[in-house]
């Protein structure tokens, strides 16, 4: 299978004056203030709070991630944006129209979560339903279904029925329905769900593209490593409230917060110095600081011990993910 | 790849084309998920088997064999017209909606009355095409013994109108329940429909005026399909009464077009979980 093709023309301005527009003053293409929505338990009764007081800003011409464990309210969130429920309390503007406007759904593409599509149909019977629906006329329709496919590495399986196709080309034929009518925003629920790391790579290069080309996306996703690697701004949601909302590196301190060293061989209690694993033929240690380092390598110098790696420890997206989910755990008086 | 060209054609043109251009595009879509349906083609088959049957059944009676095969004929119909858009007009939105297809298609600048009209256009055109093909074999048997069969024709016309009631209940009902009770729900308004002038024998039977106003309210309320029934009359060859079948294919339409309504207001009020 061919992979995603991301090489395209770039449009310094977009194609609505759009692009690249990522400062903090431009009018936001999705704007949430005060979202809640709760859902009824079993039999009508109790109710289960999937969205509390939820504030959000995705910025013309930036990649948002909205990131959060399962049950952290990102589909709910996604959905009340495409007007598939109602809030209970809040609003939502896209384009500064309501979601129930199609006016406002025009100007975006979506991909579920784990989506399933008619079966029944070929790939490009797919794409036409889609273009139809998403208002490209018949001509237009003929000149996207092709590109689009190449686009997402379906090339040759323009008319194979979708019951035969495997869970990721699925997934690649979601992401060109998405975004075969060229939409200003592209919002992803987990989009690299169920690919290989090779199709999750492609994944990524797609929504780089689109953002080079002055497009908006919004994703959720689990791996963070992803998000990590390619957003402008991410949000953290954990039990339905927002923990942590900014830029990467205004979140992420870049100050190395340990160092983790390793020997061929050990030492025998060194100061300042944790033995985090070890077999007496190599280990590895942890030092807090810089002192302690060098002390620590002066000492493995004299014991004639040799060093193989020397690693500084950053605070990566994971801790400060989990750091978030565990504070939300907490009681409010103890975070 | 197209960029901002094939994307300004994304921009939203005037309300009612698009309006047609997405009924049209789901509609297209439910005619396609029907015929490539083995269960319909398996209803299909039965239906056609029991017409030709009608035939070896006209061999047993005495005389009024045109009658026999007439009257099975148009019975079969009928009652796979009715199978058919119970069974799929109940599943038709559900399915949509329990394989989350439906997330997919309203994200779009899709309003979601145009994708229940969409399922109704497409779903009476799947019926209006079994009916076609039923109604074709029925012919064949009656051209074959050099019968009649221009005088059918309203009837499989009104035949038509019913079963645009019935799919439109089928869709208000899958519409707010699950699908086994929506499907028992709309056989319950066929077979009231049927019924519902036992209800003006109830009314006489009946001596509080506070009864007889239940039932007539009942009796104006329910859909009264024994008006769109008139197989007897044109299988017998008995005149109908002026403009009976302008009457009946006015309400039956009129009706079936209020019970969309509905469901388009239903569906428009449900949130997606």
């Amino acid at each position: 299978m061919n992979g995603l093709e991301t090489v395209r023309p770039v449009n310094a301005t977009g194609p609505r004056g759009t692009a690249g527009s990522r400062d903090p003053g431009s009018a936001p293409v999705i704007e949430i203030r005060g979202l809640r929505k709760a859902f009824r338990g079993h039999l009508g009764f109790g109710r289960t709070v999937a969205v509390e007081r939820l504030d959000l800003a995705v910025r013309p011409g930036e990649i948002f991630g909205l990131l959060g464990p399962n049950g952290a309210g990102k589909t709910t969130t996604f959905k009340m944006m495409l007007g598939l429920l109602r809030p209970d309390r809040g609003e939502i503007r896209l384009f500064g129209r309501l979601p129930t406007d199609p006016a406002a759904r025009a100007r975006l593409g979506y991909l579920p979560e784990n989506p399933y599509f008619y079966d029944y149909l070929t790939a490009t019977e797919f794409l036409d339903l889609y273009g139809r629906l998403q208002g490209l006329g018949a001509a237009a329709r003929r000149a996207t279904i092709a590109s689009t496919l190449t686009r997402v590495g379906l090339v040759g399986r323009e008319h194979t029925a979708l019951r035969k196709f495997s869970k990721g080309m699925v997934q690649r034929l979601g992401l060109a329905q998405a975004i075969q009518h060229d939409p200003e925003l592209v919002i992803l629920d987990e989009p690299m769900s169920g690919l290989d790391p090779i199709g999750r790579r492609e994944v990524r290069d797609l929504i780089l593209s689109l953002r080079a080309a002055g497009r908006t996306v919004l994703f959720s996703s689990h791996i963070l490593q992803d998000a990590e690697m390619i957003c402008d701004r991410v949000a953290i949601l954990a039990h339905g409230r927002l923990r942590s909302e900014g830029r990467l590196d205004e979140l992420i301190s870049d100050k190395v917060e340990w160092f983790e060293v390793s020997l061929r061989g050990s030492l025998a209690d060194p100061a300042g110095a944790r033995l985090v694993s070890g077999d007496g033929r190599q280990s590895l240690w942890r030092l807090d600081d810089v002192e302690a380092l060098t002390e620590f390598m002066v000492r493995a110098r004299d014991a004639g011990v040799e060093i193989v790696s020397v690693w500084p420890k950053r605070q990566t997206l994971e801790d400060l993910f989990l750091d978030r989910i565990e504070r939300g755990r907490r009681p409010e008086g103890a975070r | 790849m197209k960029t901002a060209a094939a994307g300004a054609q994304a921009l939203p043109r005037s309300a009612l084309p698009r309006a047609q251009a997405a009924i049209r595009a789901i509609a297209l879509n439910t005619f396609r998920e029907a015929i490539r349906d083995r269960v319909l083609y398996l209803l299909l088959v039965f239906a056609l088997a029991l017409i030709a049957l009608s035939r070896l059944l006209s061999l047993l009676t005495v005389g009024n064999e045109e009658k026999i095969i007439k009257d099975v004929g148009l019975s079969a119909i009928s009652l796979f017209g009715v199978l058919t858009s119970v069974f799929v007009g109940v599943s038709l939105v559900f399915k949509e909606i329990e394989r989350r297809t439906v997330y997919t298609l309203l994200a779009n600048p899709v309003r979601r009355w145009q994708f229940v009209t969409g399922k109704f256009v497409g779903l009476l055109a799947v019926l209006a095409m079994n009916l076609s093909l039923m109604s074709l074999a029925l012919f064949g048997i009656l051209w074959l013994r050099g019968e009649s069969t221009w005088a059918l024709l309203p009837g499989l016309v009104l035949i038509l109108v019913e079963l645009a009631v019935i799919t439109a209940f089928a869709l208000l009902f899958s519409s707010i329940t699950n699908p086994i009770l929506a499907a028992l729900m709309t056989f319950a308004m066929y077979v009231m429909g049927h019924l519902s002038w036992s209800l003006m024998l109830l009314k006489a039977k009946l001596g509080s005026s506070a009864s007889a106003l239940a039932c007539d309210l009942v009796y104006w309320v329910m859909p009264n399909l024994q008006r769109l029934d008139i197989k007897a009359a044109v299988v017998h060859g008995l005149p109908l009464a002026p403009g009976q079948f302008f009457f009946a294919l006015t309400y039956g339409s009129c009706y079936a077009l209020v019970v969309l309504a509905l469901a388009c207001l239903a569906f428009e009020r449900k949130d997606f979980n």
